[in-house]
């Protein structure tokens, strides 16, 4: 065989390909899943907390700080299997989805929290201040003046870190999740080929390049100078 | 064409220049002889700071020829970094690096594209701080000096590198009005020091008291030129009667 | 209580199992020493290129940048870990975590570096080329001291995340802290190594985070 032949007998193998193509559809369809109910739970517990914070109670707001900078500091894959081999020992059993949605989940939170926070205190004091003085209260200076503002300078940043820990469904492959890599890693240890690996690679760029072209474009877009 | 009779030390040639659909430079003719101070004047868009930049070639004409201090300019077998260095240029936004201290700023050049050591970069730095009287802000970065100020470090840039001809690209159009004086003193040390000058600028009394000789641009074409008593008082073209009137209307 | 404890803070496990991790914590500090710098000097060279105008530098540019945004880190790594060798080029793990690194991390790296050199004004450049500074030289004392400065939140940002993608280096059995804390919680049945890797990156990483969330603050606040 030529370099060549052998390249693509390896990589881009059709009988290979074709035999694994439903598992990898079906990784496809479980990433998507697993991603958006990491964006959905993620993005919501974030604003939240973020909320909470607003209301400036001291201790709750030093809880909110700690729990966002442990799940900034602590690498995804790190909790991950904390809760999926560690969690066990303790008699609590979580399947390695639910333990990756969670893990991921809280790290979406703490970093979205972080950015829904700077955007409320991006708000000028003044605008508070002339909400209230027309007798608005708290909570609906907060939501009707503060919060579409500083909704609207969060998207850029939120839409990327969005993209990048959404990306970190792959580590679900770790625990057992026959996600687009789980279901390409089998199929390469089945075939003894890596024809599955290219295919899961296909995949992820199917799936995320057209996500990381959007958010090159919102992040022009929503420039923060207006 | 020179308002003497010594030989020019930049003369450009039937200068063209294209943006796109836009004809900027309509071969326009320009030479100025050595400690020759030059005042470019004309409405904004008449490309005078075009042609300035093509000097140096910080734009590139579409055609024509410039050669400053025998050295050709377009030809691309010129060194264009070492001819540069000839060209002294100062910028309307001064342009400092906000980064580096007015020392640092004089020194870069020195040090990286004469290859001097640091002290003797920074001793040369010094003595051209001293000439804009800015020896005692040797140390202090460009946001903590004033808009005048600033000015001066970036000529102290431009003349610590020892060059042949100054290039000035409206120098004091982003100055307070209370600081532009102190630029123009130094500007008019530089000319009692015998160096070639080409300005563009606004300030008509500098002129008038300065220069050599004044052109008028106007529409990517040199409309005329002449000592600054003769443009100012008695310009024989009806655009350039309309500019002056305009400008000394202010 | 005294059972969760006893799971995830045992003292005589991490007593037991301190050995392997200390050589797992030294392991993901290498790690971070070799990939960070390789990922600048990736970004550095892509963000250098990105300032050529030419189209046929510029889209096949930012599709190879796109590109390894697009693709999870970890789908990179395991390609070129248990890919390449079928066709002969057999890394190893250190390898596959260099290159891997150089690719992913050179991206954003150079998406960031691209922002800030686009953020220093034209005046800036045509300053120092009319002084007779080379491009070269332009760009290294003039252009990229000042981006640098210009995105230092999202660098750090970046560099936090990349020393704690080194743990996705367990994958492809490189020993560093979290493949060694599993290692001796297979053989202790115990989380407590686990645990203890977590609170050892918590504690390296912390102050990053802390310093960071200062930082864009203040950026956003400033943007406005």
């Amino acid at each position: 065989m030529t370099g060549w032949e052998r390249f693509t007998d390896s990589f881009f193998n059709a009988r290979v390909m074709a035999q694994y193509l439903p598992k990898i559809v079906e990784g496809f369809f479980l990433t998507v899943e697993l991603a958006a109910l990491i964006i959905v739970a993620g993005l919501a517990l974030g604003l939240l907390l973020a909320l909470v914070r607003a209301f400036g109670i001291r201790p709750l707001n030093w809880l909110i700080i700690f729990l966002v900078d442990l799940f900034r500091a602590l690498p995804p894959l790190v909790i991950i299997v904390l809760l999926f081999f560690g969690l066990p020992n303790a008699g609590v059993e979580l399947s390695g989805f639910v333990a990756s949605w969670l893990a991921l989940t809280l790290v979406l939170m703490a970093f979205s929290e972080e950015i829904f926070w700077a955007g409320i205190t991006s708000v000028p004091k003044g605008q508070w201040e002339a909400a209230r003085s027309t007798g608005l209260g708290f909570v609906q200076t907060l939501g009707w003046v503060v919060l579409p503002q500083a909704l609207r300078i969060t998207i850029p940043p939120l839409t990327n870190r969005t993209i990048a820990i959404t990306k970190g469904t792959a580590l679900a492959s770790v625990v057992a999740v026959p996600d687009i890599l789980g279901a390409a890693n089998a199929g390469v240890s089945f075939s003894f080929n890596p024809s599955p690996l290219t295919l899961g690679a296909i995949a992820y760029l199917v799936l995320f390049f057209p996500v990381v072209v959007l958010g090159r474009w919102i992040e022009t877009r929503f420039a923060w100078k207006r | 064409m020179t308002g003497s009779g010594r030989a020019p030390i930049v003369e450009a040639r039937a200068i063209h220049k294209h943006f796109g659909h836009l004809h900027v430079l309509k071969g326009v003719d320009l030479a100025v002889a050595e400690k020759e101070l030059v005042f470019l004047i004309g409405p904004s868009g008449s490309g005078k700071s075009t042609l300035l930049r093509c000097l140096n070639r910080l734009e590139d004409p579409s055609s024509g020829s410039v050669v400053v201090d025998g050295i050709d300019m377009l030809d691309p077998r010129t060194d264009i970094n070492k001819a540069r260095q000839r060209i002294g240029m100062v910028f309307q936004s001064f342009n400092l690096y906000p980064h580096m201290t007015a020392l640092g700023n004089v020194a870069l050049a020195l040090r990286k594209v004469q290859g001097m050591g640091r002290a003797e970069a920074e001793a040369k730095a010094r003595a051209a701080l001293d000439r804009v009287h800015l020896a005692d802000r040797a140390d202090h970065y460009p946001l903590q000096l004033s808009g005048g100020q600033q000015q001066r470090v970036a000529i102290a840039r431009a003349i610590a590198l020892e060059p042949r001809v100054m290039l000035f690209d409206e120098p004091t159009s982003a100055l307070d009005p209370e600081l532009v004086g102190g630029v123009l003193a130094v500007m008019r040390e530089l000319r009692e020091d015998g160096m070639t000058m080409v300005v563009v600028s606004h300030e008509m009394g500098f002129a008038k008291a300065a220069a050599d000789r004044v052109v008028f641009m106007s529409d990517g074409a040199i409309i005329e030129e002449g000592i600054p008593s003769e443009i100012f008082t008695n310009p024989s073209h009806e655009r350039t009667r309309a500019f002056i009137s305009q400008i000394e209307r202010h | 209580m005294d059972l969760f404890l006893e799971t995830f803070f045992s003292w005589q496990i991490i007593s037991e199992a301190w050995p392997i991790l200390w050589q797992g914590l030294q392991a993901t500090l290498m790690l971070s020493v070799l990939v960070v710098p390789l990922g600048v000097a990736g970004g550095i060279i892509l963000a250098t290129l990105s300032t050529v105008r030419n189209p046929w530098v510029k889209w096949p540019l930012r599709a190879w940048v796109d590109t390894f945004r697009a693709l999870p880190p970890l789908v990179l790594l395991v390609f070129i870990f248990a890919g390449l060798p079928f066709i002969g080029l057999d890394v190893g793990a250190w390898g596959a975590v260099a290159i891997g690194f150089f690719l992913n991390t050179g991206a954003y790296y150079g998406e960031i570096l691209r922002a800030g050199i686009e953020s220093v004004p034209r005046g800036q450049i045509e300053a120092a080329r009319s002084t007779g500074l080379t491009r070269g030289q332009t760009m290294a004392h003039v252009v990229l001291p000042q981006a640098v400065r210009n995105v230092l939140p999202d660098l750090i940002s970046n560099t936090l995340e990349v020393v704690k993608l080194t743990s996705i280096a367990s994958v492809v059995a490189l020993p560093e802290l979290l493949f060694q804390a599993r290692q001796a919680q297979s053989v202790t049945y115990n989380a407590t190594p686990i645990m203890a890797a977590a609170v050892a990156y918590f504690i390296l990483l912390w102050p990053l985070v802390r310093l960071l969330s200062r930082l864009e603050n203040r950026q956003l606040a400033g943007r406005r």
